[in-house]
């Protein structure tokens, strides 16, 4: 708002937005009949509910950072990552519960993105909820038939000479970028890099923060 | 649970993707129908989803596979790179030797 406020004095508040729960559209009513039949059925209580909706949105990218951290500075951890990304999150006492986790690593050949074309299949566990981006027909259409077009919007833009592999995700597998360690970040340690990984950078739409733009 | 259905092919194999258009739950996507690619790797069985929709056991599990195909192959008019990949995970009964 850059208007001239000398000539008047009122309050600025922005339009209200609209409230998210006044209606009652047909899948809300069938999660909340869902919900209460089985409290009601003593099958859950409301309070386990309630704990699972915290433990979600407690998740987040994070997770999936001191992975990608511990890989860079141990590659042991790193092969076993990329042969069974379930059990190497495990390994950190990190519970992806029946999540299939397929690691798959960018290098200097290789940039990789991962899509769910069909619905939002994300690993949760490791990334917490997705962004609403990703479950938007626009990102899901196109990234798997313009990735590179897509990830210049982002503000990525892959070299000509490096190969792009879109990872669709239509079934039981879920998938994690594990980004490049940037230059300039020997002798770091685990904990500093990690805070380097975003969670962009582990779907694939940018690459790990640099340490000149974690000082800027 | 009865035994899970033989795998068909490994990693390596050439592989079409059947170009069928059934109604309902279906798990590979329009796009990849009627093309050809290689196997990536082996996934494992898991119960079909496509029965699993239906509140039916989806057993015996099928084989499921990552199948990597080239960009050019999937969108003649491909703008990116040539040697551009992307990967799905197809169940073995969408799969047929190419």
């Amino acid at each position: 708002m850059s208007h001239d406020h000398a000539d008047h004095a009122h309050v600025h508040r922005s339009p209200p937005r609209p409230d998210q729960d006044d209606t009652l559209t047909y899948y809300r009513a069938m999660e909340i009949a869902l919900r209460e039949l089985l409290i009601d059925k003593g099958i859950v209580t409301a309070e386990e509910v309630r704990r699972q909706v915290e433990d979600m949105d407690g998740r987040n990218a994070g997770r999936g950072a001191r992975m990608v951290a511990r890989g860079w500075v141990d590659p042991a951890y790193k092969r076993r990552m990329l042969e069974d990304g379930s059990r190497a999150a495990e390994e950190l006492g990190l519970d992806v519960g029946p999540l299939k986790l397929i690691v798959v690593e960018n290098t200097p050949e290789v940039h990789n993105v991962i899509v769910c074309t069909l619905c939002s299949c994300y690993p949760r566990m490791l990334l917490g909820l997705p962004p609403d981006w990703y479950k938007s027909r626009n990102y899901r259409s196109r990234v798997v038939r313009e990735p590179r077009s897509v990830l210049a919007e982002f503000g990525t833009l892959i070299p000509d000479d490096v190969q792009i592999r879109v990872h669709d995700s239509t079934a039981d597998m879920r998938y994690m970028v594990a980004p490049m360690r940037p230059a300039g970040t020997e002798g770091w340690s685990e904990q500093a890099l990690a805070g380097l990984v975003t969670r962009d950078s582990m779907i694939g739409v940018a690459v790990a923060t640099t340490p000149e733009r974690r000082r800027g | 649970m009865p035994e899970a259905i033989a795998p068909r092919f490994r990693a390596g194999d050439r592989v079409a993707v059947r170009a069928a258009y059934p109604i309902g739950h279906v798990r590979t996507p329009f796009y990849i129908r009627g093309k050809q690619g290689v196997v990536e790797r082996l996934c494992g069985a898991f119960p079909n989803p496509e029965e699993l929709a239906y509140a039916r056991s989806g057993e015996p599990a099928q084989p499921l596979y990552r199948v990597r195909f080239r960009q050019p192959d999937v969108w003649p008019d491909y703008s990116g790179q040539a040697n551009d990949l992307v990967e799905v995970e197809i169940y073995q009964h969408w799969l047929e030797p190419a």
